[in-house]
């Protein structure tokens, strides 16, 4: 039941239309990333946020297999997740700047982004807080009998809750449409995985019974290819699946963890930066099978740079909510 | 349909307060498809205190979910399933469980809607029980409906008769938001009039439960009918007491309290939560800020001791109001030793 899938494109081919959306979506995710560092520095962003920079090939190599009508649940990490399952960036940096023109009209901010139009039931400020939520989709998804399915990101810290192993075993018990995604990227806040969980993670799914599966979550097609075979056996009706995605976080716990050496050094950074870097990599497969070449490649990072000026601007230019709308939302 | 807030019916039938639950909730089932029930041996047992007897039979096992004991798992099950189309009822069988539900509870079912500017919604129940004297001991007698009631983006109901728990349980499931939705334990085997025809009660909405010119009991729950015992004896010392019932903690029918506190002008709150932070000191700091002017006396409280509830019968039944002792409480704030 536990196979490690890392076979960069080894299953049905996917069209160039698909491959360069990836690809988009990844600089999307990166430049947005940046954008928000910046927002910060310059102390135009309230509070702090949370980077997704090195594990975009998670988010996107799992939203590309999905619908829109499908599900997500994301993270305090969740910026990333947003962007693959579609949402605006315009709207996404409004939000983290907390005007009226954000996707929660400014209440929500970096670490509550939710978008119906795109399935996004909402990121998640508590660890492994929507575990419930996505399991919870999926149940009404069963019943729906569409064939929607659920995706539950969530970050390898998560694993330390207990939520997770009771919503998995009742996902596994009623065979419900969804995928728990476990972003490992080492390190729970400040604090190497290994002195935070005990055992094997794929254990923790294969004790209910549920296929679980390990891929390099720097390979965009690799997690895409083990998406679409999880996904397809959720629609099926044939349960939940579990999916470990070993990716890396290059910055911080949040933007404002600057000195990382305490718990990790500059070199283990710069190895992932220059050999593992998900863009990078399928920047290189893009090119050598042919798919694309690197001026068309560098002529999409080109055309993201623009749209994420124009929407930081957008953002900065927006207006807060008014001040008599603090107690409206409160009750539906 | 009507929404009946008085007790005017053209039929009434007497049900137990286990009934009206019951019949609350195959009602809507019969009316909406996506109300389903989630819990803990809720199908074939029907719940340890056979509140869903019979449901299963009618609804099948599709709506009416049998659960592990995972609180927290299926509750946060519940939350998802009410964002996506899902009406559905959650069964905590012990409020003393609510603890393994806060996170669901109060960080998401709490706060979906505005954290998400209005755009998702969590219309779900999460029916529980409260109350001590069952011998149950500390973790299956407390009686948390303060602590929900303190969340915004909550909805905290608490009925005291059969009539009341059919109508208010019928529009809670109705409601577009999370409603916690508490029964007495104690109160399944009580019997009271239902009517016949259906009916919705809204929230907001205080009920006079006794009319009176001395002294007003605001009570909650079973404590509404401690407060009616009391009146009993009150009025065979003299003392016309007026027993309001708010019905809902959230949204709470201030006005109608104040106005029955400006009427007497001695007010007693009783209510089964721990006294101290608890609802009592909610409602007499509304009744004191809305009516102070008008009152002869401060507002007294009476709730649940400050401690674990005991086990051994004699300690436990001096940690919660009863009857005599709200009586005793009332004529001494009435100025009669």
């Amino acid at each position: 039941m536990s196979t490690v899938a890392n076979q960069t494109g080894a299953e049905a081919p996917v069209k160039k239309e698909k491959l360069l959306e990836m690809y988009r979506r990844m600089q999307m995710i990166r430049q947005f990333e940046e954008q928000v560092n910046e927002l910060y520095t310059r102390a135009l962003m309230p509070g702090l946020a949370h980077l997704y920079i090195g594990e975009e090939a998670v988010a996107v190599g799992i939203c590309e297999a999905l619908n829109v009508d499908d599900y997500i649940t994301s993270t305090h990490r969740g910026h990333g997740h947003c962007v693959a399952k579609g949402a605006s960036p315009d709207r996404m940096f409004a939000e983290l700047l907390g005007k009226e023109a954000g996707y929660c009209k400014g209440k929500g901010g970096s670490m509550h982004i939710a978008d119906p139009a795109t399935g996004n039931l909402g990121a998640n400020a508590i660890v492994a807080g929507s575990a419930g939520i996505a399991t919870g989709a999926a149940f009404s998804a069963k019943h729906a009998g569409k064939g929607q399915v659920a995706v539950c990101f969530f970050g390898e810290g998560a694993l330390g809750q207990g939520v997770v192993y009771e919503v998995m075993n009742l996902a596994a018990l009623w065979k419900l449409p969804v995928i728990y995604v476990c972003e490992n990227n080492l390190y729970t806040e400040y604090t190497h995985f290994s002195e935070t969980l005990a055992g094997d993670l794929l254990q923790r799914g294969t004790a209910f019974g549920v296929p679980s599966e390990a891929v390099d979550g720097q390979d965009v097609m690799a997690v895409n290819n083990v998406a679409k075979r999880m996904i397809a056996r959720a629609r099926a009706g044939e349960g939940p699946s579990f999916l470990v995605c070993n990716t890396y976080r290059y910055t911080g716990h949040h933007v404002g963890d600057i000195n990382r050496e305490y718990y990790r050094s500059k070199q283990e950074e710069q190895e992932w930066k220059t050999s593992r870097d998900p863009i990078k990599l399928l920047t290189k497969w893009l090119t050598e099978q042919g798919h694309a070449s690197t001026e068309e490649l560098s002529g999409i990072a080109q055309e993201v740079a623009a749209e994420m000026k124009a929407a930081v601007e957008f953002a900065i230019a927006s207006p807060y909510p008014a001040i008599d709308k603090v107690a409206q939302d409160v009750y539906a | 349909m009507p929404e009946s807030t008085t007790k005017t019916a053209s039929a009434t039938r007497e049900l137990t307060f286990a009934q009206a639950v019951n019949e609350a909730l195959a009602e809507e089932m019969r009316r909406d498809k996506r109300v389903c029930i989630l819990g803990e041996d809720v199908a074939e047992a029907g719940t340890p205190f056979k509140v869903l007897s019979g449901l299963v039979q009618e609804f099948g096992v599709e709506r009416v979910i049998d659960t592990p004991i995972s609180e927290a798992g299926f509750t946060g099950v519940g939350v998802g399933a009410a964002m996506t189309g899902m009406r559905p009822v959650v069964d905590i069988m012990f409020g003393d469980f609510l603890t393994l539900t806060m996170d669901q509870m109060v960080n998401q079912a709490a706060k979906v809607h505005y954290m998400s500017g209005g755009k998702w919604k969590v219309p779900m129940v999460l029916r529980t029980t409260l109350g001590a004297s069952r011998r149950s001991a500390a973790q299956h007698s407390q009686s948390l409906h303060a602590w929900f009631s303190h969340v915004p983006g909550l909805k905290v109901v608490m009925p005291s008769t059969p009539w009341d728990a059919k109508g208010l349980l019928k529009s809670a499931i109705r409601d577009e938001n999370p409603v916690v939705f508490f029964e007495d334990k104690m109160m399944y085997k009580l019997k009271g009039p239902v009517p016949a025809e259906e009916y919705t009660i809204p929230f907001g909405v205080a009920d006079v439960k006794r009319e009176g010119e001395d002294i007003t009991l605001v009570a909650t729950s079973s404590m509404v009918q401690v407060a009616l015992e009391a009146a009993e004896l009150l009025e065979a010392v003299g003392i016309s007491a007026e027993v309001i019932d708010p019905r809902t903690m959230w949204p709470l029918d201030e006005k109608a309290l104040i106005e029955s506190a400006k009427k007497t002008s001695r007010v007693m709150v009783i209510d089964e939560g721990y006294e101290r932070y608890g609802v009592t000191a909610e409602i007499a700091s509304v009744i004191a800020e809305g009516a102070f002017f008008d009152l002869e006396a401060p507002v007294k409280r009476l709730g649940a001791m400050h401690v674990p509830i005991p086990f051994s019968p004699p300690l436990e039944d001096v940690t919660v109001p009863t009857g005599p002792g709200v009586f005793a409480a009332a004529k001494k704030l009435c100025g009669k030793s």
